[in-house]
């Protein structure tokens, strides 16, 4: 009989709200994301400098994942917990900032700080710094959130034991438009680790 | 656990547009790197392995419309369409489709571009794809730096281990671009010259367009001759700095610790590392200390970046299928580029092409974000 996983925790940032297992923590009426992530950042005692040094999609994954991960008592040392996310314009907001950056010649100026956050996956670096995680870590792209692939992606890391948990989920960004879902998977929890309800809890804010 | 093979292969790139051609080159020691002065890509003189466009338009021609596709969507369409039709797989429910690329079709976003911005979206790439040949499954797209090219060999083996498929054909691709190089150039990373890695004079990385392609199949019936078996694999993250590789090789001795444990077999057991080697001074640097730390300091190693440049999200598969082929041969071929070692420990770099009797091979690479990928494989015992 294959080992069955649980959802023990999850959050959603969307729509000016962000809340934890569907209840609302922070709300705020900035229409602009930066201002509205700053405002949730600085609500939830976040306390991590470099959060200012990030991309917008970054900041969004972070934040998401930080608020789900802080109340795990995480090892200070290292912590086991695969990063298995998900969207649909991967970096493509900070891209066309790089592309912006050298399309004249005449004011052809292209940074190394903007142009290392033109990768998906950097997210998922940001993410293990902080919380010291040396684990798995992969960035999918589809075309809509896809429940099934990363259900089964999920599972194949527990079970094959490369982790004991996993901290899964969608994190989108494009231009002003923003949704962030992310799920933490184990061997304990209330909720049922299947692909119905996956997507109930997406659907759920 | 069932058990997991990579087969039909193909390697679309400047060395050619088959893996035997591509693989005949580098046994003779020619390098597809050039020098270039061409300001439309880059201000100043660059050195990078380039496809022209006419080439591969002359070959799509004769498959599709050129002007319905990009530069990469012909080159991966071309690089796939020979792995499909070696493979003689019925595309059903039960054969999925990956896709490897840190970039796609980011030229599209260049103001003179005769392709809309929609295309940039790396879910386009994948349906385009999809539809040329007529997949039944969604393409899955994966986009993680520099390692993506050995972690989509992992996520393949992974959803056939689930049951999902019984055979998942990949495709990998990346384009130099002017967002490209502008960007690596930006971090004073590239070498004018052809790049020397883990050598004491190397100074930085060439940069190299290419589509490289398998089939991952749990059956072993109709293997080509070629092909291995995957025993491990594991990707670790340095959790260091986003840029920079670690100074301990925390990731990557992790990764390669964790692929050798699942596939239960030692260092030693360990005949050749197909190494990441990109020629930058901290990433060879790392990798030297990590290989020691793993007890590895003898093992042949190589790195083809002298031969293709850092091909990006294609460079681990491409390595991957270069080193099926050096197994098949029994050969280990040179780390074009390398002179004197110019890291602070002992590595075996291959200085010549060497026969030796190959049996197992291990395939690594490390990438912005922190992240570290290593995979193990073995000859098929048929």
């Amino acid at each position: 009989m294959l080992q069955e996983f649980h959802i023990k925790s999850y959050c959603h940032i969307k729509s000016q709200t962000v809340s934890v297992n569907g209840q609302t923590i922070f709300n705020d009426d900035s229409e602009d994301f930066s201002a509205f992530i700053k405002n949730a950042y600085k609500f939830l005692k976040t306390d991590y400098p470099k959060f200012f040094k990030m991309d917008n999609l970054s900041k969004l994954a972070f934040l998401a994942a930080d608020v789900l991960l802080k109340n795990e008592n995480l090892n200070e040392e290292e912590n086991n917990i695969a990063l298995i996310f998900s969207n649909k314009a991967s970096s493509l907001d900070t891209d066309r900032k790089h592309q912006a950056a050298i399309e004249n010649d005449a004011e052809y100026f292209p940074s190394p700080a903007l142009f290392v956050y033109t990768l998906p996956n950097i997210c998922l670096g940001e993410i293990s710094i902080k919380h010291r995680l040396h684990s798995e870590n992969s960035f999918f792209i589809f075309d809509r959130f896809n429940a099934e692939h990363l259900q089964l992606y999920a599972n194949s890391l527990l079970r094959s034991g490369k982790a004991e948990k996993v901290l899964c989920g969608w994190v989108d960004l494009d231009e002003n438009s923003y949704d962030a879902f992310l799920y933490l998977v184990e061997n304990e929890g209330e909720i049922e680790h299947n692909t119905e309800e996956i997507n109930r809890l997406y659907n759920i804010l | 656990m069932a058990k997991t093979f990579v087969s039909y292969n193909n390697i679309l790139s400047s060395l050619g547009f088959d893996s035997e051609t591509v693989v005949e080159n580098i046994s003779k020691g020619i390098s597809g790197l050039e020098k270039y002065e061409d300001t439309s890509l880059l201000p100043e003189p660059f050195c990078a392995s380039l496809i022209s466009s006419e080439k591969i338009e002359s070959e799509f021609n004769k498959i599709g419309d050129t002007s319905k596709f990009t530069k990469l969507e012909q080159m991966m369409i071309l690089s796939l369409k020979k792995v499909i039709t070696a493979s003689n797989i019925p595309l059903n429910e039960r054969v999925g489709l990956l896709i490897s690329t840190t970039k796609g079709n980011i030229d599209v976003l260049e103001k003179d571009s005769n392709f809309p911005e929609s295309r940039a979206y790396l879910s386009e790439l994948g349906k385009t794809i999809q539809n040329f040949f007529g997949f039944n499954n969604e393409a899955i797209v994966l986009s993680n730096a520099c390692v993506s090219g050995v972690l989509v060999i992992s996520v393949a083996k992974r959803f056939i281990s689930e049951g999902k498929y019984d055979h998942v054909f990949i495709t990998s691709g990346d384009l130099v671009t002017q967002f490209i190089l502008s960007g690596f150039n930006s971090f004073q990373a590239l070498s004018a010259e052809p790049c020397k890695p883990y050598d004491k004079n190397r100074i930085g990385i060439n940069l190299g367009e290419v589509a490289a392609s398998v089939l991952v199949t749990s059956s072993k019936e109709n293997l080509s001759k070629e092909a291995v078996e995957i025993l491990g694999d594991a990707t670790c993250n340095d959790a260091n700095h986003i840029s920079g590789p670690s100074r301990t090789g925390e990731g990557l001795f992790r990764s390669v610790k964790a692929a050798l444990k699942e596939a239960n077999i030692t260092s030693a057991e360990i005949d050749y590392i197909s190494a990441h080697g990109t020629a930058t001074p901290f990433n060879d640097e790392m990798e030297a200390i990590a290989f020691n730390r793993l007890g590895m300091e003898n093992v042949p190693l190589n790195s083809l970046k002298g031969f293709f440049g850092h091909t990006l999200g294609a460079s681990g598969l491409l390595e991957t299928i270069v080193g099926m082929h050096s197994m098949e041969k029994n050969t280990l071929f040179i780390s074009k580029g390398f002179d004197e070692l110019g890291v602070s420990k002992k590595i075996n770099i291959v200085k010549t092409n060497t026969p030796k009797k190959l049996n197992i091979f291990l395939k690594t690479a490390s990438g912005f974000g922190g992240c570290n990928s290593a995979v193990i494989f073995s000859k098929t015992t048929n």
